[in-house]
């Protein structure tokens, strides 16, 4: 009885998975379709074409290079603007620490409709020109609640003593933090970082509100749906999601490596 | 004059991102309520405290709110019951290969969202497997459609935001000391019990977390109303963004945005108080 309650559960978790990646068997299966109108929802045969000539449908390719310098800049900007409230608001006691955690949490919990359209509204107020720019502010905006949380997590766990060692051996507070906070919470700032440029080239919500005439990968989806599905969409859809899985399995079966080996891990 | 300096410390290391959450964020949001109570045509909009924006709106849309709620707890409670176990069994059954699993539950949404949800479109279709099958055992007609419906739009929603169900769980459930399990097996309590009284209660700020992090932007959506239903499954999404930035009505738009986030408000609210798990939202 007990082995069949555990192994239920097992094929539970395995059927879920499975769940989880039949749209995106799909969308692989159909990098690879040779659609015989302009949409690609049924399946007329093998191709290797979309895939050797993955930017031979118009715009795709200006549409991906703006969604990927916005996911750049956006997230640099945010992981350190981000980084600097998580230092404060560990590390120090101050008045109006609860009001800063309020106006951390609060982007998170708004919408995303309601925060496109709130940018939009003061845009129009201000009289701002919507495009490139605008696209920046937001996702600097929606991003650097995320770097808060996730550089936070690592913050809390740390060990102070360590940083009292080194004031101890005569280090100043600059070089204390430099050698030996920074490269400790760096992990947890990196992590931040990749979530921060994951989301940002995600987003269709606030960028559609705040885009003007510019358009990112995903807004290029959106209007690209209405009149044709190019497969191309999904050679890029997959080649993001080959890349960004291929580094965190690296770095697991890199930590579950060391691990095995003894090493310290911090 | 040192001690002052470090005083300052913590508000410098504030400064840029609270100025720029304060610029790009409160200040929006007081542009926005002060356009839910203006009046006029696009693009000359005069501020008059007309309250009447906010009746009319609810008047005119309420079968979208109703809509909204529905599907996102509708979507809400299924993703908790496909989450549960799943969470539950990366993080007692994952072993070493925990975070290898995590990677897996969170591998399908590096996929852009909009493509997971064409994708989803063309699983769904009316000629695709699913649909024929259904048909042929007899549970859809044979004029029978997936498209179109609640259904599929309640199912995309549930699959789009299903990590940010999952990821609080198992990080309230990885938390949970194995000694206390063990603990009331030793004092007697069946596996059932054990989960009832121990595992479950312990892992119910995870609960309220993923039901939180899940309703908000379920509630939110439009892409999946628009994409995997007909405007009789639009939600107040599609409602706020047609208003937006196709009717141009943002006076109407504006009070519909929070209405949005009052109902959102007041159904967390409720929410914490019935879970008993108030204080939990304090600290986040």
């Amino acid at each position: 009885m007990r082995f069949v309650r555990h192994h239920l559960l097992t094929a539970y978790a395995a059927l879920a998975l499975i769940y989880l990646f039949l749209p995106i068997s799909v969308v692989v299966a159909f990098s690879f379709n040779n659609p015989a109108g302009r949409f690609n929802y049924t399946w007329a045969g093998f191709t290797w074409k979309n895939w050797t000539n993955p930017f031979g449908y118009p715009g795709l390719s200006g549409a991906l290079k703006v969604s990927i310098e916005i996911a750049f800049a956006s997230s640099i900007v945010a992981t350190v603007l981000g980084t600097l409230i998580a230092l404060a608001l560990v590390r120090y006691r101050f008045r109006g620490s609860a009001t800063t955690n309020l106006l951390i949490f609060v982007p998170m919990t708004t919408p995303e409709v309601v925060m496109g359209a709130s940018l939009l509204t003061l845009f129009v107020n201000w009289k701002v020109p919507q495009g490139f720019g605008t696209i920046l502010i937001a996702h600097i905006l929606f991003n650097i609640s995320y770097v808060v949380v996730t550089v936070r997590a690592r913050l809390v766990g740390f060990d102070r003593h360590l940083e009292e060692a080194a004031m101890d051996l005569g280090a100043n507070e600059w070089v204390t933090f430099t050698r030996v906070t920074l490269p400790l919470i760096m992990p947890g700032i990196l992590a931040a970082g990749l979530l921060a440029f994951a989301l940002s080239i995600d987003d269709f919500v606030i960028t559609y509100f705040n885009a003007g005439s510019t358009i990112t990968f995903p807004l290029f989806v959106w209007g690209a749906a209405r009149v044709a599905t190019p497969p191309q969409i999904n050679v890029i859809g997959t080649a993001i999601f080959v890349i960004a899985i291929s580094g965190m399995l690296a770095n697991i079966l890199f930590q579950n490596l060391r691990a095995r080996k003894g090493a310290v891990t911090v | 004059m040192l001690h002052r300096r470090k005083a300052a410390i913590p508000y410098l290391l504030l400064a840029p991102g609270i100025a720029w959450l304060a610029v790009f964020f409160i200040v929006p949001m007081w542009y926005l309520g002060k356009m839910s109570l203006s009046q006029g045509l696009f693009p000359l909009f005069n501020f008059g405290w007309a309250w009447g924006n906010f009746s009319d709106a609810v008047s005119a849309y309420q079968t979208q709110f109703i809509r909204s709620g529905e599907y996102a707890g509708i979507a809400t409670l299924i993703a908790l019951v496909l989450s549960y176990p799943l969470a539950y069994w990366i993080a007692f059954r994952g072993g070493r290969w925990k975070n290898l699993f995590l990677l897996l539950v969170i591998a399908p949404f590096f996929v852009t969202y909009l493509i997971r949800t064409l994708a989803w479109e063309t699983i769904l279709s009316d000629n695709g497997v699913v649909v024929r099958t259904l048909q042929h055992v007899g549970i859809l007609g044979s004029n029978g459609r997936l498209l179109a419906t609640s259904a599929a739009v309640i199912a995309g929603i549930t699959y789009n935001f299903l990590p940010f169900m999952v990821l609080p769980l198992y990080v309230s459930l990885e938390q949970i000391d194995a000694r206390l399990i063990e603990a009331a097996e030793d004092l007697y309590a069946s596996k059932a019990q054990a989960f009832a009284r121990v595992t479950l209660p312990l892992s119910l700020p995870g609960v309220f977390a993923g039901v939180l992090l899940t309703f908000i932007p379920a509630a939110g959506d439009f892409i999946n109303a628009q994409l995997l239903g007909t405007p009789r499954q639009y939600m107040i999404g599609n409602v706020i963004q047609s208003q937006f930035l196709a009717v141009r009505d943002y006076p109407t738009a504006a009070s519909l945005s929070f209405i949005l986030m009052a109902a959102i408000l007041v159904l967390v609210l409720l929410f914490a108080r019935v879970l008993g798990t108030e204080r939990l939202t304090v600290g986040a």
